[in-house]
């Protein structure tokens, strides 16, 4: 067998496993999955003090939409306080945000551009509150969301920090509805990824933390642009809990455009690598169980993998575009010898193509599965075909970029 | 399931899977092999089924003879045995069905030029000699040129022989028309010529009624007043 073909062989039976772990994940736990479906609100035994930190830079458009959101959850007024950080905004968002200076139940600060870490730290150091969490300026909260994060933290004491579930808030384009189609997706590996104890982030949309987190691992630390990322892996390496609440529904922005699309996924990716590299004691070690053997490789698997196999696709149009170069160069432009004739017997039927199928099939499955875990009524989202063709071929360039600046020691790219 | 052992099932589901999709793939090459048989066993049968036609119809008229008579499935029969070649990983099988084609080829090929002594009419025929990728590096293009030929003009038929192939009646064909180890060879209507022929090149190899078929009609309509 060329070497060619057992590197494809190998990388697409780690892509297959990791799909099946989270698939016997999902076997495994269903029945946790089933037993929340449809129950109503949750009512808590008590009301921890809970801050919820805005992080704001240059949000004069969404930094309203963001705090009428957080000051309507479903939580007593008198345990729930909104401090929102202006981070050197050059436009008018603190205007906006003065707006909100007669509220009692928000609590606003304005500080010099330090980046959003420093903004949410900020905030930490103004509060006693229980529980802290953290909401983007371009994201919005379901009245709902924060009771299931809270009854969650009531009833198991280990959990230290709670995830939401994100869906794309009012999708309007193509590359939009595509994403919607991803977060779905993601909805489903976070939840598995929960069941096993392995979440590698805390999103800056609404997750919330015990602050004896900040007391014992402390805040938040430049970390690559991504440092929602680094504080979850500094707490799976203190063993600490991270839950994915998936009936808390966060409403959050998408880039509208390839370019900002492109921008954000680059820092997303470049800022694994990069924390990646820095927690890589943790990869491989048994003491911290899943965590280090499957969220930490799988994550590394993917982006060898993508970038492998872009590679190998390119090559593959390469030659399909010379061979067809100079068929045209020898023959012309002969639209009989150069056209289509479908035949079922050219149809490929090598190994690799059935296993593309079990691979196409798995994905759909979690698609399908997530969707439902977000509470969505919609089974299948036929938006499902833009966004394979969508991220099969633009999701390559932003996981090359995040390689090639990592290796060539590129600087991190901005956040916003 | 719980701690490593979820690692070790897992694994075992994926190479069961991996299994799954090998075994898949086996029975469809198969089925193709099994295709490419029957598409085999029909040529065969066409070829002695036109050889006896001509051995009826020897005594009688040419005019009783037309194109019919040749199997029109060689070529596609061609198509696919160069796909199998390529995507089955059979290759015992898949010689084994190349040596087959290629008597088939030669026997449609002298039936060919048997209808065309007895009847006065030259059959347009190529004999096209190629090699593997590396041993010829312009075959791949030649390919491209004969395949435009066969579909400019449809009655040139074209037959197709590995060079390398370890068949006896590869090496006769090569010793007859001296084929050398330049490839690819091609023999045009009888005429060897060695290396990559362009189609404007191998056009003007080709008899007239066939590049010309306005000339090649008024021809023929005088002929027939002639003979009347």
């Amino acid at each position: 067998m060329p070497i060619g073909e057992v590197v494809t062989y190998s990388i697409t039976f780690l892509a297959v496993y990791v799909q099946i772990f989270m698939l016997v994940t999902f076997l495994e736990r269903r029945r946790d999955l089933k037993a929340v479906e449809g129950l109503p609100v949750p009512t808590l035994s008590h009301y921890p003090k809970v801050a919820i930190i805005v992080p704001c830079w240059n949000e004069e458009k969404t930094v309203h939409g963001t705090v009428a959101s957080l000051l309507a959850l479903d939580y007593p007024h008198d345990r729930l306080e909104v401090i929102v950080v202006d981070d050197g905004s050059t436009d008018t968002t603190w205007s906006e945000i003065l707006k909100y200076k007669d509220n009692p139940r928000v609590r606003i600060f304005q500080k010099e551009n330090g980046g959003k870490h420093t903004a949410v730290n900020f905030g930490i150091d103004h509060t006693d509150a229980d529980l802290i969490g953290c909401l983007d300026a371009d994201s919005f909260v379901m009245s709902d969301a924060l009771k299931y994060m809270v009854d969650a933290f009531n009833n198991h004491p280990d959990i230290m920090a709670t995830a939401p579930t994100m869906i794309i808030h009012n999708p309007k384009n193509m590359l939009q509805y595509a994403q919607r189609v991803e977060y779905n997706m993601s909805a489903y590996n976070k939840k598995m990824l929960s069941f096993m104890n392995a979440i590698h982030v805390t999103p800056g949309p609404f997750s919330i933390f015990r602050k004896e987190v900040f007391q014992v691992i402390g805040k938040f630390k430049k970390a690559h642009g991504t440092e929602d990322q680094e504080i979850a892996y500094r707490m799976q390496e203190h063993h600490m809990r991270i839950y994915h609440c998936h009936q808390s529904i966060v409403y959050t922005s998408s880039p509208d455009t390839v370019k900002k699309l492109y921008k954000q996924r680059l820092r997303w990716i470049y800022g694994f690598i990069q924390n990646t590299i820095d927690y890589r004691r943790l990869i491989f070690k048994t003491k911290h169980g899943n965590f280090s053997f499957f969220t930490l490789p799988s994550g590394v698997i993917s982006i060898v993998a993508v970038v492998y196999l872009s590679f190998a696709l390119a090559y593959n149009f390469v030659v399909f575009l010379i061979k067809k170069i100079t068929q045209l160069s020898i023959v012309g432009w002969n639209s009989s010898s150069i056209g289509f004739h479908f035949d079922a017997f050219f149809i490929s039927t090598r190994t690799i193509v059935f296993v593309e199928v079990i691979i196409y099939g798995l994905v759909i499955f979690s698609i399908i599965a997530g969707t439902k875990i977000t509470g969505q009524k919609k089974k299948i989202d036929w938006h499902v075909i833009p966004y394979i063709l969508v991220y099969t071929l633009i999701a390559p360039f932003w996981l090359l970029k995040a390689v090639w600046n990592t290796i060539w020691g590129r600087r991190q790219p901005a956040w916003r | 399931m719980q701690g490593f052992r979820k690692y070790f099932y897992v694994f075992l589901i994926t190479c069961a899977l991996f299994l799954s999709a090998w075994y898949m793939s086996a029975y469809f090459n198969t089925r193709k092999l099994n295709e490419v048989k029957d598409i085999q066993n029909k040529v065969a049968v066409d070829i002695l089924s036109s050889e006896t036609q001509f051995s009826l119809l020897e005594e009688l008229s040419c005019q009783d003879l037309n194109s019919s008579i040749f199997s029109t499935e060689i070529a596609s029969l061609a198509e696919k045995i160069a796909y199998a070649e390529q995507n089955v990983s059979n290759k015992d099988e898949i010689d084994l069905l190349k040596k087959q084609y290629t008597i088939l080829e030669v026997k449609d090929f002298l039936l060919n030029k048997r209808i065309g002594e007895r009847c006065k009419q030259m059959p347009v025929t190529i004999l096209y000699f190629y090699g593997s990728k590396d041993a010829c590096t312009d075959c791949a293009k030649q390919g491209y040129v004969l395949d435009a030929i066969r579909q400019q003009y449809p009655q040139v038929r074209v037959y197709s022989f590995d060079y390398n192939l370890e068949l006896s009646t590869i090496k006769a064909l090569t010793s007859i028309y001296k084929i050398g180890n330049t490839l690819p060879g091609l023999v045009v209507n009888g005429k060897t010529v060695a290396g990559f022929q362009t189609v404007d090149g191998i056009k003007t190899l080709l008899p007239k009624e066939v590049t010309n078929p306005v000339k090649a009609t008024t021809n023929t309509t005088a002929k027939k007043v002639q003979t009347n």
